[in-house]
Formats: C-alpha cells, sequence, structure tokens
C-alpha cells in the first residue's frame, strides 16, 4: 500500500467528496468565526451555535484540499450534540493524536477522525486537519465570552 | 556577417552527470525534479566550488595581507566582473552582491526609492509580480504617500503593452515589472517596456530571479535602470542575490545599510561611504557562495544560455502537447512556448493543487502547489493556487510522460469532486 493510499483512503475521500453540515447557519444565537490556512489556500467559515452548555448545532462553508475538508466534516459529526465538556475533551485528544508521534488511545466516539492519522507523516499538512478544530477552539472562546456578557467579536484564525 | 548554424541541442544525459540530487531515490523511484521556478539544483562544480573554498583558503576579504586573504579576495573579486558580461553590463562596479533577489530590490525601493518617490508619484507593475516585487513598493508607496498603478494582461495572461502606453504620465517614477513571470511563464518585452519608459522619463526595475537563468539578457540593448536576480535559481548556491543598476544612479543613491566595508572614512560622529559597489554591501558577504556562483555562470556559460532556451521551448511545446491530452485539466499562461518559459501551471478540474503535489510526490515528481508568492494573481484569476512543473537544462521529456502519468494517477485515486 502506497503513502498516497494510505492518507487518502476511504474514509477522508468519502467526507471530502460527500462533506457533512456543510453550509451555513443563520439565528441570532448563532456565531461565525474565519479560519484561513494561508500556505495552502484553505478557508472556511465555522457557524456555531451554543446553548446550555451543548453545541446544539454547527455547519462549516469551507474551500480547501482534501484533509481540509475531510477534517471539518468529521469534526463537525463527532461535535454536534455534545456538552462543552466533551467538546473540549475531545479537541485536546485530536490535538494529541495529530501532534504527537506516538498512537494515542483513540476513543470510541472518534470512529473516522482516526483515519486522519495518516496525515502525521506529512507535517505541513497537519495545519490542514487542525485548521477547523483550531477555529472551533476560537468560537468557544467567543461562545463562554458571550454568555459572560461581553459583545467582543471573534478574531480570524490563521494557522501561521 | 551573421552565419546560421544548427543549435547542437543539450546533452541532458551528461549534464544530469553532473547532478549528483538527480540520482536520489524517492519512495523507491528515481526523482523527477520539475520544480526549477523555485529553486535548481546545483552541478558538483559548484558544491566542490564551496568545499574548496572553506577547505584550502578560507579567510575574510578585503582587508588581509596573507595569502588566504589575498586568494579570497581575487576570486570573489572575480565573480563581478563574469556576471556583468553575462547580463551584457559593462562596468562591474555595477554589480552589487546581496542575499537575494529580494534584497535587491528593497535595497533599491529603500535607496533610490526614498531618496526620488514623492507624495503622488505613481510606481508601476504589473499583475503578475512575485510579492518580493509587490510588498517592497507597498511599503515605500506607504511611507511616501505614492500610489501603486498596475498593468493589465492578456486573456493569454501577456502583458498588455497598451495599458502601459495608458498609465505612462509625468507621475510614473518607475516600472517594476518581471522578466518572466514565475506562475504563467508569460515572458515580458522589455525592450518595448523600456523604450515606453524612457520616452517618459520613467526608470525600469527588471526582476529577473525567473527570467535570468534561462533566457540570454543584456541591460545595455534592453534599456533597463535595474535587474535583480538570485544565483540559486541558476544552478548557483543559495544566499547569492545580484542588483545591477546604472553606475551614474546607484553613485547617487544614499547605502542602506551601515557598516564594515560599505565605508571609506569613520570618526565619531560621522562617516564618508565607499565607493560603489562596497558602498552597499556592509559587513562580511557571502564569500563562499558569491565564488561558487561565478562557478554556476561558467557552467551555464559552457553549455550556452541561447542552448538552454531552445531546450525549454521544446519541452515547454512538449508538455504542452502531453496536457492538451489529459482530460479535465486547465493551463493558465500563454499557449505559445516562445512567448513563455519552462513554467506549465495547471489544475486538475475538482482537485486542490495541494491533494495533487502530495500524490504525485508518491510517484517521485517534484513540483510546487500553492499561490507561488503572487495572492494578487490568484485572486484575479479566482484561484486557490495552481500545481506548476517548471524546467531546466537537465530536465527531459520522459521526466514530462512521467509526470503526466502520474497525474493520471491522481485523477484515478481522488476522483472528482464538485468544488
Amino acid at each position: 500500500m502506497s503513502l498516497s493510499d494510505e492518507l487518502y483512503r476511504e474514509t477522508i475521500l468519502d467526507h471530502y467528496h460527500n462533506p457533512r453540515n456543510q453550509g451555513t447557519l443563520e439565528g441570532d444565537k448563532v456565531l461565525s468565526v474565519e479560519g484561513v490556512n494561508p500556505l495552502c489556500g484553505d478557508e472556511l467559515v465555522l457557524y456555531l451555535k451554543v446553548e446550555n452548555d451543548k453545541v446544539v448545532d454547527l455547519a462549516i462553508k469551507s474551500r480547501g484540499c482534501s484533509i481540509n475538508t475531510a477534517s471539518c466534516s468529521m469534526m463537525t459529526e463527532a461535535v454536534k450534540g455534545q456538552s462543552l465538556a466533551q467538546v473540549e475533551e475531545m479537541i485536546e485528544t485530536f490535538k494529541n493524536m495529530m501532534m504527537k508521534p506516538e498512537v494515542q488511545d483513540i476513543p470510541e466516539e472518534f470512529e473516522d477522525l482516526e483515519a486522519l492519522q495518516g496525515v502525521k507523516k506529512y507535517p505541513v499538512r497537519i495545519k490542514c486537519a487542525l485548521l477547523p478544530w483550531n477555529t472551533l477552539i476560537e468560537g468557544l472562546r467567543c461562545a463562554e465570552s458571550r454568555a459572560s456578557g461581553s459583545t467582543e467579536g471573534p478574531k480570524t484564525v490563521s494557522t501561521e | 556577417m551573421l552565419v546560421c548554424r544548427q543549435m547542437e541541442a543539450l546533452d541532458t544525459a551528461k549534464i544530469r552527470q553532473d547532478f549528483p540530487v538527480l540520482q536520489r531515490m524517492i519512495n523507491g523511484k528515481r526523482l523527477v525534479y520539475l520544480d526549477n521556478a523555485a529553486t535548481s539544483q546545483k552541478p558538483k562544480q559548484v558544491i566542490d566550488a564551496i568545499s574548496n573554498y572553506y577547505s584550502n583558503y578560507n579567510a575574510n576579504i578585503h582587508r588581509g595581507i596573507h595569502t588566504l586573504s589575498e586568494e579570497a579576495t581575487e576570486a570573489f573579486e572575480a565573480v563581478r566582473p563574469k556576471l556583468a558580461s553575462f547580463i551584457g553590463a559593462a562596468d562591474a562596479r555595477e554589480i552589487i552582491f546581496t542575499r537575494n533577489a529580494t534584497e535587491a530590490i528593497n535595497l533599491v525601493a529603500q535607496s533610490w526609492g526614498r531618496q526620488n518617490i514623492k507624495e503622488g508619484d505613481e510606481i508601476i507593475l504589473s499583475p503578475m509580480e512575485h510579492h518580493s516585487n509587490l510588498v517592497p513598493w507597498q511599503m515605500l508607496a506607504k511611507e511616501k504617500n505614492a500610489r501603486l498603478v498596475f498593468l493589465k494582461l492578456t486573456e493569454d495572461g501577456l502583458l498588455d503593452i497598451e495599458s502601459l502606453k495608458e498609465a505612462l504620465n509625468p507621475k510614473s517614477k518607475i516600472i517594476a515589472v518581471t522578466q518572466m513571470s514565475n506562475v504563467l511563464g508569460s515572458i515580458v518585452p522589455l525592450e518595448e517596456v523600456c523604450a515606453l519608459a524612457k520616452s517618459n522619463g520613467t526608470l525600469v526595475l527588471v526582476d529577473g530571479a525567473q527570467g535570468v537563468p534561462h533566457i540570454a539578457i543584456d541591460v545595455k540593448k534592453t534599456g533597463m535602470d535595474f535587474l535583480v536576480f538570485s544565483m540559486h535559481k541558476m544552478c548557483g548556491p543559495t544566499g547569492v542575490g545580484v542588483l545591477w543598476g546604472k553606475a551614474e544612479l546607484l553613485e547617487a543613491m544614499p547605502p542602506v545599510m551601515g557598516g564594515g566595508d560599505m565605508i571609506s572614512m569613520v570618526w565619531r560622529d560621522r562617516y564618508t561611504p565607499n565607493q560603489i559597489p562596497w558602498k552597499f554591501e556592509a559587513g562580511t558577504p557571502n564569500i563562499a557562495d558569491v565564488i561558487a556562483s561565478g562557478v554556476a555562470i561558467d557552467y551555464l556559460n559552457s553549455i550556452g544560455m541561447d542552448r538552454i532556451r531552445a531546450h525549454e521551448i521544446e519541452l515547454t511545446d512538449y508538455a504542452l502537447k502531453r496536457f492538451s491530452e489529459l482530460k479535465d485539466v486547465t493551463v493558465y499562461g500563454p499557449k505559445d512556448p516562445a512567448l513563455k518559459g519552462g513554467v506549465i501551471s495547471f489544475n486538475l478540474k475538482g482537485l486542490h493543487p495541494h491533494d495533487v503535489g502530495q500524490v504525485v510526490n508518491e510517484d517521485a515528481v517534484a513540483i510546487r502547489v500553492g499561490h507561488h508568492c503572487c495572492q494578487p494573481l490568484m485572486r484575479d484569476l479566482d484561484l486557490m493556487g495552481t500545481a506548476r512543473a517548471s524546467f531546466y537544462i537537465y530536465t527531459e521529456k520522459s521526466e514530462i510522460d512521467l509526470l503526466i502519468d502520474s497525474l493520471i494517477n491522481v485523477q484515478k485515486v481522488l476522483g472528482h469532486v464538485a468544488l
């Protein structure tokens, strides 16, 4: 099996060809955060709705490479409907999985996300996989500060 | 009388023997290096020159009286006249060494520019400039409240000369333009640009980073005022850029960096600058790599720039034909190999260039993907980026075949995606 077969294996290609939760959300309670990867031109806008310490809905409008598109799609599936505490744990686990050399204990709810581990061998493309997650972190930070009364808007997330 | 003779084709098999890296295996396959617009590979003659300097006569230049320093100074300074004659300049004092072409453009913008650009003046650029021939002028324009004026491209991606005629006016102080686009391959008709500029009293700076390695250039005949280029794209080492400027312009320009070598006399409160070219070369220069750059020039001269150009026209012609056989591919830039350098920028329908680059790398094919430091041009073309294959003296048609085979495989592996 060649490396590219491994990298682009079926799960990733499936999410690339049919990205889940691709689109926009509207409404007063929806936060939108931009993420860009200037290196390869991935661009996305994350739409996030947090209520009662839960990610009740999210969507991503993205234009990017296969890794980025697949990571966006997988993340939205994994995160939707989860409590903020669970989401934060997932972010931590995903980052560890992508940044640390040794294979981590991957939790069951990760399912498809595990396929992105193949990207680790290509350091320049780890950023493509991390972009939606880093954008989500900014979205959650902003949701939290809104909940405590702040009107500060989200910052654009850049991988550089 | 001019005697026309058949130009002998390049012996790429023989040339390839001089480049150790071309033997490199990647993923079990022989390297197919098609990223020459980013940097060229280096022949062993150049690599040996660096090793020879450090092994046998490493010393600082311009100030020693010992044997090593004299040898190093002589070898270093011998590169200036070599470079001058390579670009058709008469005076070796007009050759200034910098770190790269980018630094050479910044030097002109910060020295000539600060001295000569005033509020309301106009700096003319093409829309296909590399960031290195754009951002330094943005910085200058911001500082001086000057204006950047952009020319147009034709549908084929060639410079629209009519737009230059329209742009020129008494406020036009300098035109900064590439000799050849690193994305589209488009060759700019410099003689025409320089003639129009001259009749308007406007200076011309040519960014030769892409052009000089591939096309013979004559600064006198063309009539430009500044030329910049970078040795690492022409068989030389990284870390050596060249600024050529007309002596009378360079003499009137203030130094940008202060320090050793750029001075004549120094007192506690003041200094007098050195003569050109040293006035612009503060501090210990990149001695080893400048010396090796001279060897790179010898190497290119031994092949002949006209033969190099003919070889690349042939390769580009072949590549354009092979690309036209592919399905779902868009090739950007002019389609006439006589009007473009050995650069093919393309996209496969529905596929992100980074995915394309990654998969062809599995076949040991090295191409460039992304915005190629030309974000404004990408925006004009409404593209996220392109994949780019670029050729040089050692590139063979069989390598273009390997690229095409690999691209067919990419389409198989990644399939089609509606973007």
